[in-house]
């Protein structure tokens, strides 16, 4: 029920990867609106602050999803999938993964620069680690920039991907992804 | 016996050397010159900020003030207001613009003496690529040597510029229009 088996995936997985799917996007939707915020939108300061919150509890549940996935395997792939299509859905995935952990890194590193630790809501803080390198701020900031635009188009990529099995190909992977057995 | 006096005290006074121009580099080295800044937040209380890499030089003439000259370069990039983000906001295009503007510099057109040892320092302060006239009200606060064999003088100055003047339009709210730009600087004689 929540383990994954060779042929269907558990409770963990479908609900571990629905609400980082959700989340990703919740934060692309926060961040791309946040950045233009006048200074005196009551939102300026919350807006960031619940980015940042919420950014720290995805990397959470990233770190919780890559644990999972040596605990209890995904399934393998559906017998009707082609070749290259389990390829390059790997190669996507395993971008999906990268990104994200990009721009958490990115994003932790923007904001402590100057040393400043990030508070997650009022739960806990992530100390900082302060300046790296040069730049870092800026820099740090071009990168969670161009690295969230590429994993939103990656993620709409891999949504498409699995319209497609699910409506042209009229086959279980979509279905699969949210618990059904085969 | 007047004209004989006259001619004589006018005699010593070409005898004794005049107080000479001398070139000054800004000690920028030992940090002790300062480009800083405040500004209303809010209207509730001052914001500080300075920024930390800048150089320039001065010459300067005790008897002949008005002759003095001033230039200065700033490093738009350096702006620190303690706070990352907030320096990284004030780099970008809604602020100083420093991607396309990396340098902001002052360079004094003319001298006002004034009461005491107070001067109005007139010159063209350019920001964010916007070059304006500026006056600057300033102070000598000492010279002399120093106690490594060096020659020291130095000025603290202050002015108020209107952001938008210099085409920072960013609205920060009505007591957040201006901001104040206080000078310290300490040459080192050439």
């Amino acid at each position: 029920m929540l383990k994954n088996s060779s042929s269907h995936y558990g409770l963990v997985s479908v609900v571990l990867h629905w609400l980082v799917a959700l989340t990703v996007f919740g934060l692309f939707g926060v961040g791309f609106w946040m950045v233009d915020l006048s200074y005196y939108s009551e939102w300026y300061r919350t807006a960031p602050y619940w980015h940042k919150s919420v950014g720290i509890l995805l990397a959470i549940a990233m770190l919780l999803r890559l644990l999972w996935r040596f605990l209890s395997p995904p399934p393998t792939a559906l017998a009707s999938h082609k070749s290259w299509e389990k390829r390059t859905s790997a190669v996507v995935q395993f971008c999906l993964y990268l990104g994200i952990f990009m721009l958490v890194l990115s994003g932790y590193l923007i904001s402590t620069e100057d040393g400043r630790p990030i508070a997650v809501f009022t739960w806990f803080e992530v100390p900082a680690l302060g300046a790296l390198f040069a730049n870092q701020a800026d820099i740090a900031g071009l990168v969670h920039e161009y690295v969230a635009y590429s994993l939103i188009a990656l993620a709409v990529l891999h949504g498409l991907a699995a319209l497609k099995h699910h409506f042209i190909d009229k086959d279980n992977t979509l279905k699969r992804m949210f618990g059904r057995k085969p | 016996m007047k004209k004989l006096l006259l001619a004589a005290s006018m005699a010593a006074m070409m005898a004794v050397p005049a107080a000479q121009a001398a070139d000054y580099v800004i000690d920028t080295q030992g940090a002790h010159a300062f480009v800083q800044f405040k500004i209303s937040h809010l209207g509730y209380s001052w914001l500080y900020g300075r920024f930390n890499t800048f150089s320039g030089d001065f010459s300067y003439d005790a008897d002949k003030l008005e002759a003095s000259k001033i230039q200065l370069t700033i490093d738009t990039n350096s702006v620190d207001s303690n706070h990352a983000e907030r320096d990284k906001h004030l780099r970008s295009g809604d602020f100083l613009n420093v991607s396309k503007h990396p340098k902001a510099t002052f360079v004094s057109t003319k001298i006002v003496p004034k009461a005491g040892d107070t001067f109005d320092l007139h010159g063209n302060l350019t920001l964010n690529g916007v070059t304006k006239e500026v006056v600057i009200a300033a102070e000598k606060l000492g010279e002399g040597t120093d106690p490594w064999g060096g020659y020291r003088a130095g000025f603290a100055g202050t002015t108020t510029l209107t952001l938008k003047d210099f085409a920072i339009n960013t609205d920060l709210g009505p007591a957040s229009a201006t901001v104040q730009l206080d000078l310290t600087v300490e040459g080192i004689r050439k």
